[in-house]
C-alpha cells in the first residue's frame, strides 16, 4: 500500500501518522506539502493533525481552499480513500468531503486525555479489524473537536451508518461521561456515503505501541493495510 | 565597504530628546553605571545608543548581580559538550547524539498578562534550544501562584495554562511534565519557568559566534513591531502597583509563525550555509547581534531601514529594542543568500540581509544612510557593570523535635488533607490542556512517574532506544528556611526523580528565581542556594549547562519564596527497562529504602495541618543520597522494580497514596516492628534520599541493598483496592482519588 501524507504549514502530527503507518507496512508514506499541488498515484491519502495556517480564521478553513486541496477532492471522488485526523477531519469537513462541522469544545479548553471509543461498524476499509461495538482507548488533543450537524443530516448520518465512532465509557456506555468535547450524540467520526472518506477527532496514530499509550488504534492502520493491499 | 567611523560620528535623529539625567535614570541605569559608558564613548550617547546599554546592561542581560556567584558552579563533565553561555546547554547522549536544554523564567511578563506572558515564555525557550540545531522534543513548565484565596490567582492559573499549551500545542512540541505550588509570597509575583529538551546530531550543533569578515548577517522570522520595547529592563526592575500599566512591555507571541520558524531553521541547518545563529529575545536586536559579534572578536555594520518592520513610522531606537517575537539572527556563508531566502519564502517568511561583518570590534547602525550608533563592542561587554553585592547568609533555624509536633487524631483525614491540599492536589486540570502525547514518544506521562520520560529516535537499525528522562524540582520552603539546604535539596530530587526511572541523571539548567539582589538578605538567599547547588551537582557528578537568573521577584518590597528551580535529564539506554511510579499489581512487596528518622520541620503535614512553617529543613547528605540512589537504579535496570516512587513533599504515606492511585492497586503496609519513631514522623517525615519500590524479588533486592550498604525494609504488600496502614487507616482508593483529583477542577470552576 503506498499512502501519502499532506503536510501544510502548521501541520504538526504527519511524523506520528507516518510513524503509524511506517509500523504496520514497514514502508514510510510520502510526505506531500501543500504548495507542490499535485501529487503521484497513492492507494491512501492522510489529512493529519496540527495547527494549519494557525487555526486562525477557523481551524482548518484555509487549508481547505489550498490549491492541494482540490486534488484531494478529486480523487477522493475517484474513489481514493482518505483519512482525516483531527485538524485533518477538521480540512476534509471545511472542504466539503464529509457532513457536519467542528466546534470549540464545550468546556472552552484544549483536552489532551485517553478517550474510549465504540465502534459504530467494522463495514469499512478504516474498521475492518474491529468488531462492531467494540471499545477501543486512544488519545485525543484538541480544543474544537465538538461535533456538530443538523437534525436531517444526523439522521442521515444514523441511517446509512456513516457513524464510525462514539466516545463512550470504559465499558461502552454511550453518555455524557465519556465524552470529552460535547459532541452531538457523542459523534467522535464519520464516513462519508461510499465510506471511503474517514474524518475522526482521536488520535488512532498514538496509540499503536504498547510503552506508548497502548495499541488500540494499530488495527485501524492494519485494517486499512488489508483492505488496500 | 567598511565605513570610517571616526570620521562619521553618529547623528542625533530629528525629535530625538537630549539625553538628561531623568532619561538616563529611565532607562534604569544607575549613575555609576552611566559615568561607565561615557568613558566607554568618549562623548555623550545617541538615544539609540542609551538604549543599547540599557538593555545590555539591565539585570536581565547582564546578569551582573549573579555573575560573581554562577561562575561557583561546576559546568564541567565528560559528556557536557556545551556549558553556560550559549543559548542553552548541550550533553552528549551516545550514538552521535545530543540532548540540548535550558529553562528560563518569564515571571514579570506572566503577571502583567499571563496568556501571552506565559506563551511567550515558552516560544522563547523553544527558540534558545532549536537555534542550536536541535528539534524540540519536549517540554516542561514550573509553576508558583499565590494563595489560592487571593482575588487574582484563579485569573493567574487560568491564563498562564492556557497560553502555555496554546504556544506547545500549536508547536507540536509536547508538554511532558512540570510542577505547579501556591503560597502567599508568590500572591504579587507569580513563576513561570519553561524548559525545552531538544536532540540533535553532535555534529550538527550550532553556536552564535560570528565568523568571516564581509559575511551577511541575515534577519529571518517574523517583522519587528512595537511590542516589549524595554521588557529586558522591565523584568529587571520591581514591581508596584504601577506595573500593569507596563502591559505594552509584553510581547505577543505567534506559535504558528514559530513552527514555521522551526521547519525553515531546520531545514536550512541540513545545508552548510550557517556560519552562526542566534534568536532574538530579551533585548531583541541589540542583544542578539552584540552576542554574534563579540563572540567572534568582530565588528559589525547594520542598516536598520532594512529590518522588516510590522507597522510604519519605526526609529532605530524601537528596532533595535522591541522583543517581537520569532525572529533570528543568522551569519551566512557568503553566496549563499538566494539559496537560504528560498526555503525562508518557501515558509512564508521575511528574510532580509541586514549588515554585514567588520573587522573594527565596533557596531555600526545606520539608518537610511545616516549613522545612529556607533559602539566599540568588547568594552560594552568586559566592562559591563559587575557587582559583588553585600550578602548575609541565613542562619539554620533550629530542628524540631517531631514529638514536640501532634499526631493527627484522625488519620484518614489528615491523608485526605494532604493528598487535597493545593500543594500536593493532582495538576490533572493543568496537563490535560497541555498535549503530552505528540510525536509519539512519550513513555512516562504526567503523574505516571518521578521524571517524564521520552523516546529517542534511533541513529540506527536494531539497536534499542535510549530514553530522555527529565523533571523539575525546587521546594521553595526548604529554600526560605536554610538556602543552603534548599539549593541542595532542590538539585538531589531532580537527581533522584530522573533515578526513580532507571535513567542515569547527566546535566542540569537551573533557573534562579529570587528577590531584590540589592537586599542583604536577597543576596544572601542566592549564596547560599549557589553553594548548595555546587556542592550537590559536584557530588552527584550532575553539571549546570545552561540556566537564567530572575531577580527582583517583588511587589511592594515583599520578596517571593527563594525559588532555584532545577531543571534536569538523564538517560536510559535501553527505553524498555525504565519503570513509571504507578502501582498496577497486587502481590507486590513493597521495599522503603533509605533512612526515615521522622524528619518533621518544614513538612506539608505540618504546615496543612497545624499551618506551621517552622524549624530546619530536612537534611541532606550527598554520599548517601548518591549511594542510595545508585542501588536504586541497579535494581532498575536489573529488571527487579515494578514500580518506583522518591519521597518527597508529604513523606512515604503521600508517596504510597499516589503510587496506588495513579495504577489503581492498593496496598497494606504497617511501621516495621520496633522502629521507634513516632508514627506520625514516620509516614509524614520528609526524610530525604528515600524511595519506596514495588517489587516481586523483594529477598534480592533486600539483600542487594545489605551488601550496599543502604538501608531497605518491607513495610507491606499490595493487593485491594484500600491504603491500609496497620492500626492506623484504612482508606478506599476510590475516596483518596477524588480528594486528590477534586480540588484544582473544583477550584478553577469556582464562581468568581
Amino acid at each position: 500500500m503506498k499512502a501519502s501524507v499532506l503536510v501544510f504549514p502548521g501541520s504538526n502530527r504527519e511524523g506520528d501518522v507516518a510513524q503509524a503507518i511506517e509500523l504496520v507496512t514497514g514502508r514510510r508514506p510520502s510526505m506531500v506539502w501543500h504548495g507542490d499541488g499535485d501529487f503521484e498515484k497513492t492507494d491512501l491519502i492522510v489529512v493529519p493533525g496540527g495547527f494549519s495556517y494557525g487555526d486562525y480564521l477557523r481551524c482548518g478553513a484555509m487549508a481547505a481552499q489550498s490549491p492541494v486541496m482540490a486534488e484531494v477532492k478529486r480523487r477522493a471522488a475517484q474513489g481514493v480513500p482518505v483519512l482525516g485526523i483531527c485538524n485533518g477531519f477538521q480540512i476534509v469537513t471545511e472542504a466539503g468531503l464529509l457532513p457536519g462541522t467542528l466546534m470549540r469544545n464545550s468546556h472552552l479548553k484544549f483536552v489532551c486525555a485517553d478517550v474510549h471509543l465504540k465502534v459504530e461498524t467494522s463495514q469499512s476499509l478504516f474498521t475492518n479489524r474491529y468488531q462492531a461495538g467494540q471499545v477501543i482507548k486512544v488519545p485525543v488533543a484538541h480544543a474544537e473537536g465538538n461535533y456538530f450537524a443538523d437534525e436531517d443530516t444526523l439522521k442521515k448520518l444514523e441511517d446509512r451508518g456513516q457513524i464510525a465512532f462514539r466516545y463512550c465509557a470504559p465499558d461502552g456506555t454511550v453518555d455524557g461521561t465519556g465524552n470529552p468535547n460535547g459532541s452531538i450524540r457523542n459523534i467522535a467520526g464519520v464516513f462519508n456515503e461510499t465510506k471511503t472518506v474517514m474524518g475522526l477527532m482521536p488520535h488512532p496514530e498514538n496509540a499503536t505501541e504498547s510503552m506508548f499509550g497502548g495499541t488500540d488504534g494499530k488495527a485501524l492502520f492494519e485494517g486499512i493495510v488489508e483492505a488496500l493491499t | 565597504m567598511t565605513i570610517a567611523v571616526e570620521k562619521n560620528p553618529p547623528v542625533k535623529l530629528p525629535n530625538e530628546p537630549a539625553i538628561t539625567d531623568q532619561v538616563v535614570a529611565e532607562h534604569g541605569l544607575a549613575k555609576d553605571e552611566y559615568e561607565r559608558l561615557l568613558k566607554i564613548m568618549g562623548r555623550t550617547p545617541t538615544m539609540v545608543e542609551l538604549g543599547i546599554f540599557s538593555a545590555m546592561w539591565s539585570e536581565h542581560c547582564s546578569y551582573k548581580s549573579s555573575k560573581v556567584w554562577l561562575k561557583k558552579l561546576p559546568t564541567k563533565a565528560p559528556w557536557v559538550i556545551q556549558g553556560p553561555g550559549e543559548n542553552a546547554g548541550v550533553i552528549d547522549i551516545g550514538d552521535g547524539q545530543a540532548a540540548i536544554f535550558k529553562m528560563e523564567s518569564h515571571n514579570h511578563p506572566s503577571y502583567i498578562e499571563p496568556y501571552q506572558g506565559a506563551a511567550t515564555g515558552v516560544g522563547g525557550i523553544m527558540r534558545d534550544v532549536f537555534t542550536m540545531g536541535a528539534r524540540p522534543v519536549a517540554n516542561l513548565n514550573a509553576l508558583r501562584f499565590g494563595d489560592p484565596s487571593h482575588p487574582k490567582t484563579r485569573h493567574l492559573v487560568s491564563g498562564v495554562v492556557a497560553g502555555i499549551g496554546g504556544y506547545g500545542n500549536c508547536m507540536g512540541i509536547p508538554t511532558v511534565g512540570g510542577e505547579t505550588n501556591f503560597h502567599a509570597a508568590y500572591n504579587g509575583n507569580i513563576l513561570v519557568n519553561a524548559m525545552t529538551v531538544g536532540i540533535a546530531p553532535t555534529d550538527k550543533i550550532f553556536y552564535a559566534a560570528a565568523a568571516g569578515l564581509g559575511n551577511p548577517m541575515v534577519y529571518v522570522g517574523s517583522k519587528t513591531g512595537r511590542d516589549g520595547i524595554h521588557g529586558a529592563t522591565m523584568s529587571s526592575t520591581e514591581f508596584n502597583e504601577d506595573s500593569e500599566s507596563k502591559r505594552p512591555t509584553v510581547q505577543v507571541g505567534d506559535p504558528f509563525v514559530e513552527k514555521l520558524l522551526l521547519e525553515a531553521c531546520l531545514e536550512l541547518m541540513a545545508t552548510d550555509a550557517i556560519i552562526a545563529i542566534q534568536d532574538m529575545g530579551a533585548a531583541g536586536l541589540t542583544s542578539s547581534s552584540f552576542e554574534m559579534a563579540a563572540k567572534g572578536g568582530l565588528g559589525l555594520e547594520m542598516a536598520l531601514d532594512k529590518v522588516p518592520m510590522r507597522e510604519e513610522g519605526m526609529n532605530p531606537y524601537e528596532l533595535m529594542l522591541s522583543e517581537s517575537q520569532e525572529r533570528m539572527l543568522m551569519v551566512l556563508k557568503p553566496g549563499r543568500e538566494e539559496e537560504a531566502r528560498k526555503i525562508f519564502e518557501k515558509w512564508e517568511l521575511d528574510f532580509a540581509v541586514i549588515g554585514h561583518l567588520t573587522d573594527t570590534e565596533r557596531m555600526v547602525l545606520s539608518w537610511h544612510g545616516d549613522i545612529v550608533a556607533n559602539i566599540p563592542i568588547p568594552p560594552l561587554v568586559t566592562e559591563a557593570p559587575m557587582y559583588e553585592r553585600p550578602w548575609t547568609l541565613t542562619d539554620l533555624p533550629a530542628t524540631l523535635d517531631a514529638s514536640k509536633v501532634p499526631a493527627p487524631q484522625d488519620w484518614a483525614a489528615s491523608l485526605l488533607k494532604l493528598m487535597s491540599c493545593p500543594d500536593l492536589a493532582s495538576k490533572a486540570w493543568i496537563w490535560h490542556q497541555y498535549d503530552h502525547l505528540i510525536l509519539g514518544n512519550t513513555a512516562i506521562r504526567p503523574q505516571d512517574g518521578d521524571a517524564a520520560l521520552v523516546r529517542v529516535p534511533k541513529t540506527s537499525k536494531g539497536a534499542s532506544h535510549k530514553g530522555l528522562a527529565m523533571t523539575s524540582d525546587c521546594t521553595p520552603r526548604y529554600v526560605q528556611a536554610h538556602p543552603e539546604t534548599g539549593g541542595k535539596q532542590a538539585v538531589a530530587e531532580a537527581w533522584r526523580n530522573i533515578t526513580a526511572t532507571g535513567a542515569l541523571p547527566l546535566a542540569v539548567t537551573d533557573n534562579m528565581n529570587f528577590g531584590n539582589p540589592q537586599k542583604p538578605e536577597i543576596m544572601g538567599q542566592f549564596a547560599g542556594a549557589v553553594m548548595g547547588i555546587a556542592e550537590a551537582c559536584k557530588v552527584l557528578d550532575f553539571p549546570v549547562v545552561s540556566g537564567n537568573v530572575s531577580l527582583y521577584n517583588e511587589t511592594e518590597g515583599r520578596p517571593i519564596l527563594p525559588t532555584p528551580t532545577i531543571g534536569a535529564v538523564g538517560v536510559i539506554d535501553d527505553i524498555a527497562k525504565a519503570v513509571g511510579s504507578r502501582l498496577t499489581q497486587g502481590g507486590l512487596a513493597i521495599v522503603l529504602v533509605g533512612e526515615t528518622k521522622g524528619w518533621l520541620g518544614q513538612s506539608l503535614y505540618l504546615r496543612e495541618n497545624f499551618g506551621r512553617e517552622e524549624g530546619a529543613p530536612p537534611p541532606v547528605d550527598l554520599a548517601v543520597e548518591r549511594r542510595t540512589g545508585d542501588f536504586v537504579r541497579a535494581q532498575i535496570n536489573g529488571r527487579r522494580v515494578a514500580a518506583c516512587h522518591d519521597l518527597s513533599d508529604g513523606g512515604l504515606l503521600v508517596g504510597l497514596a499516589e503510587m496506588c492511585i495513579a495504577g489503581g492497586t492498593g496496598v497494606e503496609v504497617a511501621q516495621p516492628a520496633g522502629n521507634a519513631v513516632p508514627s506520625h514522623a514516620f509516614f509524614y517525615g520528609e526524610d530525604q534520599g528515600r524511595y519506596l519500590i514495588a517489587t516481586g524479588s523483594a529477598d534480592e533486592v533486600l539483600s542487594e541493598a545489605t551488601k550496599a550498604g543502604v538501608p531497605a525494609v518491607v513495610i507491606g504488600y499490595s493487593g485491594g483496592a484500600s491504603l491500609a496502614v496497620k492500626g492506623l487507616l484504612s482508606l478506599p482508593l476510590a475516596d483518596i482519588k477524588a480528594a486528590h483529583e477534586g480540588w484544582l477542577p473544583a477550584y478553577m470552576n469556582a464562581a468568581e
